[in-house]
């Protein structure tokens, strides 16, 4: 880690729901080309950390740097506009679309034409639309979908709904792709196939943040891990640390199995 | 293959007034037109971005007071002494006003409105139209008020080296109403299918995603409320150029409503659902006039209406689109077994 430049940076951030803390000082750095996971037992904060760095939500103090800017005030659109993309918990995709109209929806910042360009359908948006076609085809085919293409999005089991998301993530052309619980409602083999499909999206220099629950898949594919829990940072550290961490046993499996 | 139908199509409404000679019958063609065009364009928001406009008549109403007041002139004081003079200019350049008027309301409307989602954003545009409509009614100088604005003129078009052809007769009207209604289909059609088509599908199917992609949703819906605007704005004026004579009753909520209608059993978020929904409550009133009171139209009316939506519940042309979609995949499915079975025979 200490050799690489910082892509995203969360400076002090805080967050309230009422008297609710969510988050509070919170204070962690991601390097470019880095697969950082963020853990924490339920209701630790993971989504909301996700929420503040990608504009859905405002912090109450503190802000969060991405490749130098800051993300304050910015809406997500905009956000996603600087290369950093995320993923979600539930709502990963349109569903009454098919899965291939869906990435065309996705690489909405790849093909964007003039307005009279596009309804005179003047050749460069012509050339534009079947560059789309043709990426859309490409990432499919990159995340395992190519044969359900034509299927409704909303039809698809929930594990390839997932990926369906990844692959729309992905059409956003991320520079770091922040990732929230991908895996959830995935098989051992659908796992084992995606964990690849990580390593293969940061070998293409995607910086890569990821929430997640199946911990022997974080442990296998994180650089490193930061622990949350009730809204503040427990731990950081590579695998083999955190593995080790009585806090953070003690955080997941309660006191007395730190003592066993 | 669709290009091939919307030619037919096409061909079949410009063939209509061969033989069909009944001034009557052509004359509910054309406010059936009319009325169509609107409808489409409150379709491009209803049924491409999700957002129903309960207000979209104060559009049409806009297109149609800004082209006939383009057309007749007027003179207006002001606070001051300071006096409006407008010399009364042609039609067609009151059609053109209509539209980049009517686009530009629907672009403030737009902006203001779309800081709020559901119901709020309908009742912000059912607002819009009636305070257009009060406007409308109380500036009795500009407007005439309930006087209503009278002898508006038709439209005229300069042909190059025929000098200028008014169209007064219904014949011409029903022409002009097919080709403005066809630039207004191809238009939307251009639209929903090209990039920004899209965005607007995406932010109607799940915003947060679609924003989490990149895409403005300001800037989406903005667009699609100008252009939708700006055709019902085209469509309010060709209204107020065939019926020459435009009262404060044009932005009566209830035309709101037959546009609703008119989409919902047609098929939202279909192109040519419009049409259809259009051709049907449009021309039912036709076929009903002599078997039925007034009174007992409307009820027949609401009838259909509930039949249409209990039956087809998606509206009609999405409804049956699927339904012969499903039959030709069974069709696509039940071929490869009747032949393998075949072939097994011979053994």
């Amino acid at each position: 880690m200490t050799s690489r430049a910082i892509a995203l940076d969360v400076e002090q951030v805080a967050v309230r729901f009422g008297g609710l803390v969510a988050l509070s000082d919170m204070n962690f750095t991601v390097g470019e080309g880095e697969i950082v996971s963020l853990i924490g037992p339920n209701g630790a904060g993971k989504t909301t950390a996700f929420n503040v760095m990608t504009g859905f939500l405002d912090p109450a103090n503190g802000k969060v740097n991405y490749r130098g800017t800051t993300l304050n005030g910015l809406k997500p659109h905009q956000i996603a506009d600087l290369g950093l993309i995320r993923t979600f918990q539930r709502t990963s995709v349109f569903p009454n679309d098919t899965v291939y109209d869906n990435l065309l929806i996705g690489l909405h910042r790849q093909g964007r034409v003039g307005l009279f360009e596009a309804i005179l359908s003047l050749p460069r948006a012509r050339a534009s639309e079947r560059r789309l076609r043709e990426r859309a085809a490409e990432l499919l085919e990159r995340v395992g979908l190519a044969r359900r293409a034509h299927d409704l999005a909303g039809s698809l089991s929930y594990g390839e709904q997932r990926l369906v998301g990844v692959a729309l993530a992905l059409a956003a052309e991320p520079s770091m792709l922040l990732l929230d619980e991908p895996v959830s409602g995935m098989n051992a083999s659908e796992t084992h196939a995606f964990v690849e499909l990580i390593r293969n999206i940061r070998d293409r220099g995607v910086t890569i943040l990821l929430v997640e629950h199946d911990m022997p898949m974080v442990m296998s594919v994180s650089d490193r891990i930061v622990v949350l829990n009730y809204g503040r940072i427990i731990a950081e550290g590579p695998p083999d640390v955190i593995r080790n961490n009585p806090d953070v046993i003690e955080a997941y499996l309660g006191q007395g199995a730190t003592r066993a | 293959m669709k290009a091939g139908i919307t030619i037919l199509t096409v061909a079949a409404f410009a063939s209509v007034p061969l033989w069909l000679r009944d001034p009557y019958l052509l004359n509910a063609l054309i406010t059936t037109g009319v009325f169509i065009i609107a409808a489409m364009s409150l379709n491009l928001l209803l049924g491409f971005t999700g957002q129903l406009s309960l207000g979209h008549i104060a559009f049409f109403g806009i297109g149609a007071y800004v082209s006939a007041l383009t057309s007749l002139g007027f003179d207006i004081g002001f606070p001051g002494g300071f006096r409006l003079v407008h010399e009364p200019w042609p039609p067609i350049a009151g059609f053109v006003l209509a539209i980049l008027i009517a686009g530009l309301c629907g672009y403030f409307v737009g902006l203001l409105s779309f800081r709020v989602r559901g119901a709020y954003f309908v009742i912000v545009t059912i607002s819009f139209a009636e305070v257009v409509r009060l406007v409308a009614l109380n500036w009795v100088e500009l407007t005439q008020g309930p006087l209503a604005l009278t002898n508006i003129p038709s439209i005229a078009i300069g042909l190059p080296g025929l000098g200028e052809l008014t169209l007064r007769t219904k014949l011409q009207n029903y022409y002009l109403v097919l080709a403005v209604a066809f630039v207004a289909y191809l238009l939307i059609a251009r639209l929903v299918h090209s990039h920004f088509g899209r965005a607007m599908r995406g932010l109607m199917e799940n915003e947060t995603l679609a924003v989490s992609v990149g895409i403005d949703v300001t800037r989406t819906l903005t667009l699609a409320a100008v252009i939708s605007a700006a055709i019902a704005g085209a469509a309010g004026s060709l209204y107020a150029h065939y019926i020459r004579i435009i009262d404060p009753e044009v932005f009566a909520f209830i035309n709101t409503v037959t546009m609703v209608i008119m989409v919902i059993t047609g098929g939202k978020g279909s192109l040519a659902g419009p049409v259809v929904g259009g051709l049907i409550f449009g021309l039912l009133p036709v076929v009903l006039r002599p078997i039925m009171a007034p009174e007992a139209q409307w009820i027949a009316y609401g009838g259909v209406l509930i039949v249409i939506l209990f039956v087809l519940p998606r509206g009609i042309v999405p409804s049956l689109a699927q339904r012969l979609a499903k039959r030709k995949r069974e069709a696509a499915t039940v071929a490869p077994v009747a032949f393998s079975e075949r072939a097994k025979e011979p053994a």
